[in-house]
């Protein structure tokens, strides 16, 4: 690969945490592993680190790729790399899966050291709450006394925030992009479907389709099917398939006719193959339970009270499911602290998905705040 | 209070140095229409204030970040509604409120946000202007650079005008500077002979 501003070729490390993971919901791991990636180099004063946190599928793989498959290219590549607005040549930056997740960190699809058997449908339900504890843990394996920023997307953004309120010391900027403070009830309303489409599947039993030799197929590929639908914008999806034919004609039939319908089902089937239907139900449950301001009956300007990073927030204009009004909340509280903040509207068309996408307006003022960082 | 720091910025920009001799050193600030945040940054730097730049324009959010201070993307004709009622020491509303569409509605929105209120603007009756108007042209001079049709000022106003606009808003005026083309102060006929005007407001008790 020629690109000399990836990180090229990366390998994922695993450590393993031997002090118990006390989850939200009461239940806890008592040794767990995770998978991560580092990209550029720790610096002396171990100050340059950089956690980037991954949304609903993603993983610990941001950038590079990995040496046996040059198209395994991570999924934040174009913000992460050398000379890139995160860039490694200054930062050393960490992505990590977490736990639940389904590449390489303990999950259902794990064998629960207690029974020897899959976790399954037992795995614990995880909070964001509980991966920031995860993260923090990973940290201090690393040495990393303080981030100089943690940046995420979408669920990841929330992960920031957290951050910034359970460790205010150890966070100087938080980056928080397409996100929000709070899902709505359309958005938990989307994520149950999703999840129906799940647990409706005969091939679930129950989450313990591994000791059955089978993956609940079809309704994961549903629940992609309508997640995606909801990162794209109306316009996006207008623009990239209008009413295009794949036959150039109408079939009067129920096989797939129309192009977004062949894209959709090849997205299904693609994430059907590579993700775990139990992480999934996790990471959507994640999400919906997201609310740092419940605990102050709901006065998100109280939460931030203890909050002390630097903030950049960035939300973008096509975005329905994180839109715009949602980080707009969140900026609002951080003013209400008088916290250090910008905040961003990027003008883009990709909706939700806007994030990954390299709008070059977006990625410009990333690095700007980037570089301002001092290291 | 001289501004010791940034002696060049002040030489260059007469009409930042007019604002900041107004700031109490480590006071809170709003800047509404920031531009590439100059302006914001010279307090800084001069005035040690904490505060917020707004601004719509992407290209000016990009300059505001490179010049290290805190923006917020925002539709000033859309209101203040991020910022809560009396939390700024002083909102400035630099040269952009000639601009403006709603500008009764950004003189309420700054009493109600700020204890200060600082407004500039160019003075539409400078005799410069008005001589153009006489001689059947409107007015293209160094602080109204645009021409009638390429123009973003639509609500131009003299001294006059704004005072009055500040008495129907219950603003109270507490002090006024206005320069010349040279900017120095003007004391006599400041309507006429005032090229920049620059107002100190804060809300009727």
């Amino acid at each position: 690969m020629q690109d000399s501003r990836s990180v090229g070729v990366v390998a994922p490390q695993y450590v393993q945490i031997g002090k118990p993971l006390h989850l939200k919901s009461g239940a806890s791991l008592d040794s767990y592993h995770l998978v991560y990636e580092t990209y550029g180099q720790l610096n002396a004063a171990r100050s340059n680190a950089v956690l980037v946190c991954h949304a609903l599928s993603g993983n610990h793989h941001v950038a590079g790729y990995y040496a046996e498959n040059e198209k395994s290219i991570g999924w934040w590549d174009n913000l992460v790399g050398p000379g890139k607005p995160i860039d490694t040549n200054r930062f050393f930056v960490i992505g990590v899966n977490n736990p639940g997740g389904c590449h390489g960190s303990t999950g259902p699809a794990s064998i629960d050291p207690r029974t020897g058997k899959h976790y399954g449908a037992n795995f614990p339900v995880v909070t964001v709450e509980d991966w920031v504890e995860a993260q923090a843990q990973l940290a201090e394996h690393l040495g990393i006394e303080q981030f100089a920023a943690i940046v995420g997307g979408s669920l990841g953004g929330m992960q920031a925030m957290q951050w910034t309120l359970d460790y205010p010391e150890k966070v100087r900027h938080a980056l928080v992009i397409a996100a929000a403070p709070k899902l709505t009830a359309q958005n938990i309303a989307f994520n149950d479907v999703a999840r129906q489409a799940i647990m409706t599947d005969q091939e679930f039993y129950g989450g313990n389709f591994y000791a059955h030799n089978t993956l609940p197929r079809r309704g994961l590929r549903l629940a992609r099917m309508l997640g995606h639908i909801t990162y794209l914008s109306d316009d996006s999806m207008a623009a990239k398939f209008g009413r295009s034919l794949r036959k150039g004609e109408l079939s009067f039939g129920f096989d797939i006719e129309f192009e977004i319908e062949s894209y959709l089902r090849y997205q299904g089937d693609k994430f059907a193959d590579m993700f775990d239907a139990n992480s999934y139900l996790l990471m959507t449950k994640a999400l919906d339970y997201f609310d740092p301001a419940a605990a102050y009956d709901g006065d998100l300007s109280a939460a931030f009270r203890v909050a002390k990073a630097n903030f950049l927030v960035i939300s973008f204009t096509s975005d329905w499911r994180f839109s715009p009004e949602r980080s707009r909340e969140i900026v609002k509280a951080l003013l209400d602290n008088e916290i250090n903040v910008s905040y961003a509207e990027i003008t883009a068309s990709h909706g939700h998905d806007s994030f990954l996408m390299e709008t070059p307006c977006y990625h410009q003022l990333v690095r700007a705040y980037m570089d301002n960082i001092s290291i | 209070m001289t501004e010791t720091t940034n002696p060049s910025t002040a030489a260059l920009r007469p009409d930042f140095a007019a604002i900041a001799e107004w700031i109490k050193p480590g006071s809170k600030i709003l800047d509404l229409g920031c531009g590439d945040g100059s302006l914001l940054r010279y307090l800084r730097d001069t005035r040690n204030v904490f505060g917020y730049g707004v601004e719509i324009d992407d290209n000016n959010l990009l300059s505001c970040f490179r010049n290290g201070i805190n923006v917020i993307q925002n539709d000033l004709e859309a209101g203040l509604s991020s910022f809560a009622s009396g939390s700024f020491d002083y909102v400035i509303l630099s040269q952009t409120l000639q601009a403006m569409r709603h500008t009764e509605g950004i003189i309420q929105e700054m009493l109600r946000v700020g204890k200060e209120g600082i407004v500039s603007f160019p003075n539409f009756g400078y005799w410069k202007n008005r001589m153009q108007v006489i001689a059947g042209h409107m007015p293209v001079s160094e602080t109204l650079p645009y021409r009638w049709y390429d123009t973003p000022n639509i609500h131009l106003c003299t001294l006059g005008d704004f005072e009055a606009l500040c008495q129907q808003c219950d603003a109270r005026i507490l002090e006024r500077k206005v320069m010349n083309n040279d900017y120095r102060p003007v004391h006599f006929l400041p309507n006429l002979r005032g090229m920049l005007a620059f107002y100190r407001f804060e809300r009727f008790a």
